[in-house]
């Protein structure tokens, strides 16, 4: 279902670093789950439109109001490290 | 003999643009914080923008409405079902380590604008250029880098997520395009657009309209596209075209040195007039998109859709045409008037109050923009109302005035406004064409100065304008031109 290189390459993707070891369980928990998964191919869905979601409901939105956030300090305040009223974050590394 | 010299390979660049364009709405796509540009770091934001976990995004209604419409005005079809997506990317620009964005069912696609180009021999031809598709998205913060104002040596960065969040539509065209030229003119079309319809304000300085260029170049015959290089940092329509001369020139170059054309991003530097690479694109980039569970789908219906196109204006390219069809005005001055949309407004109100056209335009083009630059103002800033300029005209037009003199009112009506024609009376300024009066100034003019009358019947024609100019100076610059002219020269001759 899944081999090694697959896992490396999401574990990349979302920034992880995996010890051998790691890739090895994932790899085989994943692959548990994708076959799992797999059970729901054996329906015909060829007529079937594709969707989403599950729950049937569409155009939520909201007027054009202004209602600005009360207090930014909290917000600043929740973030790891600040400098004034910035948020300070750690060098980067890579643009991509 | 002859000598065969080798043929030399022609080539053609192969162009297309990504816009990123602000909508010009109060609050941002997702939550009521403002969209305001230019205040203090961080006071823009709330959790929802934030990306605090637990809220809950909510579609700003107009985002969508302007979104339509400009698929409208870019002769897309309209999607009837479209849903946001989740962008996976690890930038501190967004907070949430994704945007929301739209990837498979976008709000609009399969429209296209048209252009006038010039041609090599400098004659205007249209040509249509393709729109792949225009989605809604959010918009990233600003990074501030510390230590550095380069990214690299760089030893920490500061974030600014006003912007987050600002809705943008992002405007995919067809690689259609061929030249610096035709890119430039695509881009400033679509700015007339989307500032006619109003959703945009398209001010390239302050980042609300953005150009990203995808470039390419192959032999001309050759089918498969070449290497395709991505160019941005452009903040004005001539960088567009500038950039875009410049890499065609540089990966021509490099192919005839038998370089390989890297898959890159490239950033136009200004101040050197070049592209420099950026970073090198490893593939195409995995964004791991997948529908946004915390916003549902839209379904724009039939009757949403017929109201929101019934309010589209009438848009630059079919103005361009009926000034022409229907006013006789040139194609120059058809384009110079449609650019801005209040501008065209004013010189249709002038001819629905009877102006001449051509006229008309001579004036708004003339005079009235010089004074609207000179003192950086909008023409619906000023008092002269468009039937004053009808009035103006009109008593040019009858003679009544000169149009020295109407030149001479003219300030004062730019400043006051009022009526022309009751301007005109009350100065006493109505053009002198009864022959017997302007016949009096000619012969005391003649009188006056001997001497040139007497070079003049020697030979010295030229000096008709000097005479010309003292009848003027006698009467005021009230008297009419054309029969001054023709009554001095009799009588000058006789």
């Amino acid at each position: 279902m899944i081999d090694r290189e697959q896992v490396q390459k999401v574990a990349h993707l979302a920034r992880l670093n995996l010890t051998s070891e790691e890739e090895t369980q994932f790899t085989g928990q994943l692959s548990d789950i994708l076959e799992y998964f797999e059970q729901l191919s054996e329906l015909d869905t060829s007529e079937v439109a594709p969707t989403t979601r599950a729950i049937d409901m569409s155009n939520v939105s909201r007027p054009d109001q202004l209602q600005p956030c009360e207090d930014r300090e909290i917000i600043l305040e929740s973030a790891p490290d600040r400098d004034g009223e910035f948020f300070k974050v750690p060098k980067i590394v890579n643009a991509e | 003999m002859t000598t065969a010299a080798p043929v030399k390979t022609q080539y053609e660049a192969v162009i297309g643009l990504e816009t990123h364009c602000q909508l010009k709405t109060d609050t941002k796509i997702f939550c009521n914080c403002s969209t305001e540009f230019g205040t203090p770091p961080n006071t823009n934001v709330c959790p929802i923008c934030m990306g605090m976990p637990g809220v809950l995004p909510v579609l700003n209604q107009r985002v969508l409405e302007y979104a339509v419409k400009a698929g409208l005005a870019l002769n897309c079809q309209i999607a009837p079902y479209s849903k946001f997506d989740r962008k996976q990317y690890f930038y501190p620009d967004l907070p949430k380590n994704y945007q929301i964005s739209q990837y498979d069912l976008p709000i609009a696609e399969h429209g296209w604008l048209e252009v006038d180009v010039e041609d090599k021999d400098g004659t205007l031809v249209r040509k249509r250029i393709g729109i792949t598709r225009l989605h809604m998205e959010e918009d990233a913060g600003k990074l501030v880098h510390g230590g550095s104002d380069r990214l690299s040596g760089s030893t920490h960065s500061l974030v600014d997520y006003n912007r987050t969040g600002v809705p943008l539509v992002e405007i995919v065209s067809e690689p259609d395009m061929r030249s610096g030229q035709e890119a430039a003119e695509y881009a400033q079309e679509l700015r007339r657009i989307l500032r006619y319809l109003g959703v945009s304000d398209g001010n390239m300085q302050e980042g609300s309209l953005r150009c990203d260029v995808n470039i390419s170049v192959r032999p001309v015959g050759q089918e498969e596209f070449g290497t395709k290089v991505e160019i941005k940092n452009m903040n004005s329509f001539n960088a567009i075209e500038r950039a875009i001369n410049y890499e065609i020139e540089r990966q021509i170059e490099a192919i005839e040195s038998g370089e390989r054309i890297l898959q890159e991003t490239r950033l136009w530097e200004e101040g050197s007039q070049r592209t420099i690479s950026m970073r090198i694109k490893e593939g195409s980039s995995d964004y791991r998109y997948f529908p946004e569970p915390d916003l549902g789908p839209i379904e724009v219906t039939a009757e949403q859709l017929e109201e929101w196109r019934s309010q589209l204006p009438e848009l630059p390219a079919k103005k361009r045409e009926r000034y022409q069809s229907e006013l006789g005005l040139s194609a120059y001055d058809a384009r110079v008037l449609t650019d801005d949309r209040a501008i065209a407004e004013y010189f249709e109100a002038a001819t629905a109050a009877k102006a001449n056209p051509k006229l008309a335009a001579n004036w708004i083009m003339g005079d009235i923009s010089a004074y609207l630059n000179e003192k950086r103002l909008s023409i619906t800033e000023i008092p002269l109302q468009p039937e004053t300029l009808a009035e103006l005209v009109e008593l040019i037009e009858s003679n009544t005035i000169s149009n020295k003199i109407g030149k001479d009112i003219l300030p004062e009506l730019l400043v006051n406004g009022g009526s022309a024609k009751k301007l005109v009376e009350s100065k006493g300024l109505t053009q002198i064409s009864d022959t017997g009066a302007l016949e009096a100034a000619i012969d005391a003019v003649i009188a006056a100065n001997p001497d040139e009358l007497a070079k003049y019947r020697g030979g010295k024609t030229k000096l008709l304008g000097f005479f010309v100019g003292q009848v003027m100076k006698q009467t005021g610059g009230r008297a009419d031109p054309k029969l001054t002219n023709q009554l001095l020269t009799q009588k000058l001759n006789g």
